[in-house]
């Protein structure tokens, strides 16, 4: 990232493509507060790429004037290890859905994720396939009537969070797409980490599966069902008034007129197990508030710095490679 | 280091002199019969022979011991003339248990030494090889010079001075064997010996029981009555230089990484591990400091994206596999021809179809290279011929891949890949350079898909000021690259696309013609080269009117293939398929060749074509 002062603005990270977002799409948020991310960071164009698969959200390239590539179904992770593996010093997004990333997507989500490459991964999380016009998708609940569903889902869905903390993620997130100052938080913790860092993030698909995160929007509601998670504070949401605590090893929910705030489960996105992550990641509304922030951030070696390591210390023990030398090591002879 | 000259005096028998040796070395897969066989390769070859060898070795790492499935042989042919294929006929077979020898038996040719442990025919030995009664002693093997040698108990005595285990003692049979084919053919141990040496020097115990073993079986050679004499061969008259032996994705693996150097450039491999293409990850993977960076992908799609990544990156970037990884990948193929990058996919075909044959050759995955993918999406494709010919061609491939910004398809198969011959070591200095260019900001606007006289589109890469560029799958707008559903755009593209691989045929070498004009024609690609045109020189000894043309480019085509074609009364087209290149000349010259085909997992026999070409000729 760049150390000097930002002098591009928002505007001046839009490509001149027309954005082809239905109207009232989540993304159009997202991209703009990517847009304001990248203005705060004093992002280089020329060194920024965004790296997407297949979907909706998988547009989101064209409509960035950096580099980028829209490749295909599933495989932006894998598109993104060979260029992070060889261009370490670029700054690289990758736009995903749930089922880019999480159904035909999901060995390369997993793998990347295991390996820290250092990039973003901003998961676009609407329950629904958009882009072929709504099918059930991986993070549909059971049950969900949909075009390819009409008596109901009867898969059980994969929660992404967990999925990422299971793959050894060393960094994991979640934001809201119209909480906009949550979600620019979140962009500026992800740019700023080394590893992979991943965010799902809740993503509305106003013609395919409108109101599917309203709970955690709605004035009425979004109090009791949205834990912020800060790092280092206990877990408290519904105004102040509830918090969570273990009993054993379950959490449950208490309020806090009757329980110390001492007692209640304080977060840590630094610990190095990842039990506390996966815990917070199982919470789902209606049980439990759902939990938005950063789950867990922590230090690890990165894929792209390893594999650029190997090959100094190879130069450092070898000398530079020398064809000749190559060549002729081992047996040879010679035919005069 | 031992000396050789004492403890392996040379022989005081006679020595015949031959032209050429085929010998065969079969047993067990856990008999270190590749072992044996690399070596007996190593030191014909720097000994100055011609060498041409055939691994055949069956895809379970440990079969059931003593079983025929479990038979692993490797087949040498060294010569003082100059060859291109491991033999046909045995000269000598070499076989540590009857599975060994009944399974190998039919190549050996009438008269031909057979060499058997005698120790390891013994009823169960029988019972695991499923026979009834002895090879040894049935009469079957009457027509051989059967030698027998009680190798175990030999190599047990041999080794007692080192106090190892029983186990142990038997597992250094191989070099025993070694020992007296090494005799047999007066080859020199001083490399093994050196090889002994290396790979056991933590187990210094074992260097000595394999060196006593081999010593064993020198003498052993020596002293039987059963040999009167040995056999010399002498060294062949290769053209002046220092060479040596290579194995093919030996030779592929070293091509790319000369083909970076030449071209600036950094390697990055994308690769998923499947046999027979695993060797050329092992071997880039050694040579880091050549700035190869081995990316071991989770699978065989993410290999290729990965390999796409780098070249977007500006890297020269190759991804590697055999048919069923390359099935895997044709999407992520599709998508670098569309986006128009260079990169290099290797296929070192196996038999098929499914996981079909793994250890096994093959060469049927031509249609599946030329048309596999979904939409109109012709690719360059090109085929090593041998062992060391993969050397150029990945350098050529990246040549023309990076002029031309386009995927280009490296066809090799597991009997190139595995094979060795001699390889005339290259000067370095001479290699050309290949100039690439990525271009900067001009003041003008950037359109990524605008193109030169090749049709190629810039190279930019990210990091460059002002050339900001999206690239994706859907089709493009010609010049800006933008996303475009017109259809009048979307045939111009396709015919570009086409049109761009067609013009590739301007800058490779036309097709040459080995014989004269008229008779048959036998046109060969890939790995039968060696077969195919031994067997027309051996046609046109015996005064058939034959010529041999080898396609190294199978898309484009050469130019002059189609004049080539009409000047011939048949063509005959030998391929380890069931006719795919047939099936290309058919349709696209509209010449009713004619096919041998053979798809039984091995290469071809010369005396195959030769007998097909002269029946063709009748």
């Amino acid at each position: 990232m760049s150390t000097e002062l930002p002098v591009l603005k928002p505007a001046d990270f839009a490509s001149d493509q027309d954005v082809r977002w239905c109207p009232g799409c989540g993304d159009y948020s997202v991209l703009a507060q990517m847009k304001k991310v990248l203005a705060e960071l004093g992002a280089a164009k020329e060194n920024t790429v965004f790296i997407s698969g297949i979907g909706c959200s998988s547009r989101f390239p064209y409509y960035m004037d950096t580099y980028g590539i829209h490749s295909i179904h599933g495989r932006a992770p894998a598109f993104a290890t060979g260029l992070k593996s060889t261009r370490p010093e670029l700054d690289v997004w990758l736009i995903t859905g749930d089922g880019d990333a999480l159904s035909i997507g999901g060995n390369h989500f997993m793998h990347v994720i295991r390996r820290n490459l250092d990039v973003n991964i901003i998961l676009f999380n609407n329950s629904i396939y958009g882009l072929t016009k709504g099918q059930y998708s991986p993070t549909s609940s059971v049950g969900k009537v949909t075009k390819s569903t009409p008596r109901g889902s009867i898969d059980h869905p994969l929660n992404p969070i967990s999925v990422a903390i299971a793959a050894e993620a060393s960094f994991v997130a979640r934001s809201i797409d119209v909480n906009v100052k949550h979600l620019v938080k979140m962009l500026l913790r992800a740019a700023e980490h080394r590893g992979t860092s991943f965010i799902e993030v809740y993503q509305n698909c106003n013609v395919f599966n409108d109101g599917q995160w309203d709970y955690m929007k709605d004035k009425e509601t979004k109090d009791d069902n949205v834990l912020e998670l800060e790092h280092g504070k206990p877990l408290i949401f519904g105004r102040g008034k509830k918090g969570i605590r273990l009993n054993g090893f379950e959490p449950e929910i208490v309020e806090l007129e009757n329980v110390a705030q001492d007692d209640l489960l304080f977060h840590d996105e630094k610990s190095a197990n990842t039990q506390l992550a996966f815990l917070l990641s199982r919470f789902r509304y209606p049980e439990f508030p759902e939990p938005i922030g950063v789950f867990r951030c922590v230090a690890r070696p990165t894929y792209d710095s390893e594999i650029n390591a190997q090959v100094e210390e190879a130069i450092s023990e070898y000398g530079e490679g020398d064809l000749t030398k190559l060549f002729s090591s081992g047996d040879t002879w010679t035919v005069s | 280091m031992i000396s050789s000259t004492d403890q392996f005096p040379p022989t005081k028998k006679p020595a015949e002199t031959v032209s050429g040796v085929t010998v065969r070395l079969a047993g067990d897969s856990g008999d270190g019969m590749q072992l044996l066989g690399m070596q007996l390769t190593n030191t014909s070859a720097l000994s100055g022979n011609d060498v041409a060898t055939f691994p055949d070795f069956p895809a379970e790492i440990r079969a059931p011991r003593g079983t025929r499935a479990g038979v692993s042989g490797f087949q040498v042919q060294f010569a003082s003339e100059e060859i291109f294929t491991p033999g046909d006929g045995l000269d000598a077979l070499v076989t540590m248990n009857p599975a060994a020898l009944v399974t190998n038996i039919s190549d050996l040719k009438p008269g031909g030494i057979l060499i058997a442990n005698s120790d390891s025919f013994e009823a169960k030995d029988l019972k695991l090889a499923k026979l009834d009664t002895s090879p040894l002693d049935n009469g079957s093997t009457d027509q051989f010079r059967l030698i027998r040698v009680p190798m175990t108990k030999l190599t047990r005595e041999a080794v007692k001075s080192t106090d190892i285990s029983v186990k142990l003692a038997d597992r250094c049979k191989n070099f025993f064997a070694m020992g007296l084919v090494f005799w047999l053919y007066g080859r020199d141990v001083e490399p093994t010996l050196r090889f002994i040496d290396a790979k056991f020097s933590k187990k210094p115990e074992i260097a000595e029981a394999n060196m006593l073993a081999l010593k064993a079986g020198w003498h052993f050679g020596e002293t039987t009555e059963d040999f009167a004499s040995t056999y010399q061969v002498s060294a062949a008259d290769l053209k002046p230089g220092t060479y040596r032996s290579i194995m093919g994705n030996q030779a592929l693996a070293w091509g790319l990484i000369t083909a970076a150097k030449l071209s600036g450039k950094e390697l990055f491999l994308g690769s998923y591990p499947i046999t027979p293409a695993s060797d050329v990850l092992h071997e880039l993977s050694k040579h880091k400091n050549f700035g190869v960076r081995t990316f071991q992908a989770e699978d065989e799609i993410a290999a290729v994206c990965s390999a796409i990544g780098a070249a977007f990156g500006g890297s020269m970037a190759v991804t590697t596999s055999s048919g069923p990884g390359i099935a895997l990948k044709g999407e992520g193929i599709g998508l670098g021809l569309m986006i128009e990058l260079p990169f290099i996919v290797i296929d070192i075909q196996r038999g098929g179809p499914s996981t079909g044959l793994p250890t096994k050759t093959e060469q049927s995955d031509l249609l599946m290279v030329m048309h596999g993918r979904n939409g109109e999406s012709p690719l360059p494709v090109i085929a090593a011929r041998s062992p060391s010919d993969c050397f150029t061609v990945a350098i050529e491939a990246w040549r023309i891949a990076s002029r031309f910004m386009v995927p280009v398809i490296i066809l090799s198969d597991g009997y190139i890949a595995n094979g060795s011959e001699p390889w005339k070591l290259p000067d370095v200095s001479t290699l050309p350079k290949i100039e690439i260019e990525h271009p900067v900001e001009n003041g003008k606007p950037f359109l990524p898909y605008s193109r030169d006289q090749r049709l190629a589109r810039p190279w930019a890469i990210p990091g460059t000021p002002g050339l900001m560029h999206r690239v994706g799958g859907l089709e493009k707008q010609d010049g800006t690259g933008n996303v475009s559903y017109d259809p009048e755009n979307h045939q111009h593209m396709v015919e570009t696309r086409a049109r761009k691989v067609a013009l590739i045929a301007d800058e490779i070498d036309p097709l040459e013609v080995d014989g004269p004009v008229g008779g048959t024609l036998v046109l060969s690609w890939g790995g039968t080269y060696g077969a195919c045109r031994t067997a027309v020189h051996t046609c046109q000894a015996d005064g058939i009117k034959v010529a041999h043309a080898h396609c190294r480019w199978l898309n484009p085509f050469p130019k002059n293939l189609g004049d080539v074609l009409k000047q011939y009364d048949r063509v005959l087209i030998p391929e380890l398929n069931t006719g795919q290149l047939r099936l290309l000349i058919r349709h696209l010259f509209l010449v009713d060749a004619i096919g041998l085909n053979k798809i039984q997992g091995k290469p071809f026999h010369v005396s195959e074509i030769v007998e097909k070409i002269k029946q063709t000729a009748r």
